[in-house]
């Protein structure tokens, strides 16, 4: 059991980076990006093959770089072809398929990396930990990096123009600030963060599989709810934090779940979606319920008058 | 400081839904010109606006600020010398920010993007600017802009309009969803605003005697054209039942234009 729930926080770490993209682009520009799926397959792809080729931290900075090539392609699309953002997304998903197995030696679906120094194998050599602990430990180190990174770049006037854009466009642009670059500094953020993320986990697993991505977004939109969940104070910088925690957390509610025989592993997705409905459905519940409760109480009195 | 000259804008041309709504209109504002705009419904008013913004291009005529021609030049651009205030208080501000971070989006369009949003330096800036509204907001700087009224809103929406001086500030109906206590306050604040800092200004307005008590000159919109330019001696007599009375004017020759078309 313990190593189940050490692998859930180590996987959670590992998926950070990827909520944290999610958290950006549906909190902050308040557009759903279906990028995700892509991006963090190509990160994958890219890992994978740079790592074989023995260059494992450079790996996750050209994922980075081709993620945030792959937000730039959704941006482009959205800003000056005028796609509506969800198929904007879905056009560079589907796009991405082919780039990925291009990447990964000209069509290969599935590549292992095992036997390939990784940041993991390297980060243990050097410091004599335990596997778990290096896994745990370079998970917090790179989210680490990243997260501050990221709190940084929002305090500065460009993120505080990016949250604007995704709060009131229109406002924005009467301002003189372009709206266009903002939205493609995020999706390109956000889609880098996500594709480090995949390259993380390509060393992470050993592998790099072309439909290892399907269904990142929901898994991201899960775990940006329960994260929010957990962490009450809704601040930005409490909010990239929470990304990040609400990630773990839900590789350990699953891990919890499996592990008592609730559901088999492939109800994740399924899973997943039931979660975002019940956390989406808690507050028009809510206004139905003081509806009726109301409405009872009226019809009483109304009765009692009469 | 604004000339327009002959501007003619047609949406949806070729269509069934094809509608000329600027028709060759011409406006001359001196520096300091403070003009209020008053006309009927759908007379074009806020379309003036919008070609002035940038929001769309005209398809004839020319728009010079301050002697350059922008006549080709996209709303960024000119959102650089142009101050704006729509109707809707929501338009204008970001709910989800602070009133200081909102505050701080135009302050900071003359900083480089790397640069932190918020100094302190520019917090006693707006500390002191949201003081002179006298609502107290200067003590309210970190709430959220969606939980303020709509006349404290649309009072930030001014600073924020005026927080870098522009060459242009375009007001649009700013107060129409105002209560009359409120609305009165907001022009109020909008005269020391503009007074303070000579913005040459547009107020479009539907209340006539607003119309002729702030600023220097009164325009009559109808039909895409100005049709009315009151200013000087003839403006500063002028009587609410006098303006209205030339409204009235207007439109009853408009009404017979239209008879002998259908006769
Ligand atoms: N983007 C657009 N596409 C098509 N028609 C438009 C567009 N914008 C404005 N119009 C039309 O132009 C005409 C003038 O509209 P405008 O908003 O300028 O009127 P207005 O003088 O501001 O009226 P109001 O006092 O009601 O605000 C209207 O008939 C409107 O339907
Ligand atoms: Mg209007």
């Amino acid at each position: 059991m313990t190593n189940q729930l050490l692998g859930a926080v180590e996987l959670g770490l590992v998926y950070g980076l990827m909520v944290l993209g999610v958290f950006i682009t549906f909190r902050i520009l308040k557009i759903p990006d279906l990028t995700v799926d892509g991006s963090i397959t190509l990160g994958m792809a890219v890992s994978a093959m740079l790592t074989n080729a023995g260059h494992p931290i450079f790996a996750i900075f050209v994922a980075l770089a081709a993620g945030a090539l792959a937000g730039s392609c959704t941006a482009f699309f959205q800003t000056k072809v005028k796609i509506p953002s969800i198929l904007a997304g879905i056009m560079t998903m589907s796009a991405l398929y082919s780039i990925n197995l291009l990447i990964m030696n000209n069509g290969v679906p599935n590549i292992s990396i095992l036997g390939s120094d990784t940041v993991f194998s390297m980060f243990q050599n050097l410091t004599g930990l335990s596997k778990h602990a290096s896994l745990i430990i370079v998970g917090l180190l790179i989210c680490g990096i990243v997260v501050a990174l990221v709190e940084f770049f929002f305090t500065t006037h460009t993120g505080l123009c990016i949250c604007a854009t995704g709060d009131n466009e229109e406002m924005v642009r009467a301002t003189s600030v372009s709206t266009t670059k903002m939205k493609w500094l995020a999706l390109a953020l956000a889609n880098g963060c996500v594709a480090i993320s995949g390259a993380v986990y390509t060393q992470y697993m050993g592998y790099a599989d072309v439909t290892a991505g399907s269904g990142t977004i929901v898994i991201g939109f899960a775990s940006v709810i329960i994260g929010e969940t957990l962490c009450v104070k809704k601040s930005l910088p409490v909010g990239f934090v929470s990304a990040i925690v609400g990630s773990v957390a839900y590789r350990l509610i699953i891990a919890i779940a499996i592990r008592t025989n609730l559901f088999p592993t492939y109800f994740l997705k399924l899973v997943s979606v039931v979660i975002i409905a019940v956390a989406l459905a808690v507050s028009p519940l809510k206004a139905a319920l003081t509806e009726r409760r109301n409405k009872t109480r009226r019809e009483r009195e109304n009765a009692a008058n009469s | 400081m604004l000339q327009i000259r002959n501007i003619h804008k047609t949406f949806a041309p070729g269509t069934a839904n094809e509608k000329h709504v600027l028709k060759g209109l011409s406006l001359h504002l001196a520096p300091g010109d403070f003009a209020t705009i008053i006309g009927s419904n759908g007379a074009g008013k806020s379309t003036l606006f919008n070609a002035i913004a940038g929001t769309f291009l005209t398809d004839e005529g020319q728009i010079l600020i301050d002697s350059e021609d922008v006549t080709f030049r996209p709303e960024t651009y000119r959102a650089k010398v142009i101050g704006r205030i729509f109707q809707d208080p929501m338009k204008g501000t970001a709910p989800d920010l602070t009133i200081e971070q909102n505050l701080a989006i135009p302050y900071a369009t003359l900083k480089k993007g790397w640069q932190p949003a918020i100094t302190r330096r520019d917090r006693e800036i707006f500390r002191e600017a949201l003081a002179n509204l006298g609502m107290g907001l200067e003590d309210r700087m970190k709430t959220k802009m969606g939980l303020l009224s709509g006349g404290q809103r649309q009072a930030v929406t001014l600073l924020m309009a005026v927080i870098v001086t522009p060459k242009i500030l375009l007001l649009d109906e700013h107060t129409a969803a105002l209560d009359p206590l409120t609305a009165e306050k907001v022009f109020n604040i909008t005269r020391e605003v503009v007074a303070a800092k000579g913005i040459t200004t547009l107020m479009i307005t539907h209340n006539i005697a607003s119309a002729l008590e702030l600023g220097n000159r009164t325009l009559m919109m109808d039909d895409g054209d100005i049709v009315l330019d009151i200013q000087g001696e003839e403006r500063s007599s002028l009587t609410v039942a006098g303006l209205l009375q030339k409204y009235r004017e207007v439109k009853g020759e408009m009404l017979d234009n239209d008879r002998i078309l259908l006769s």
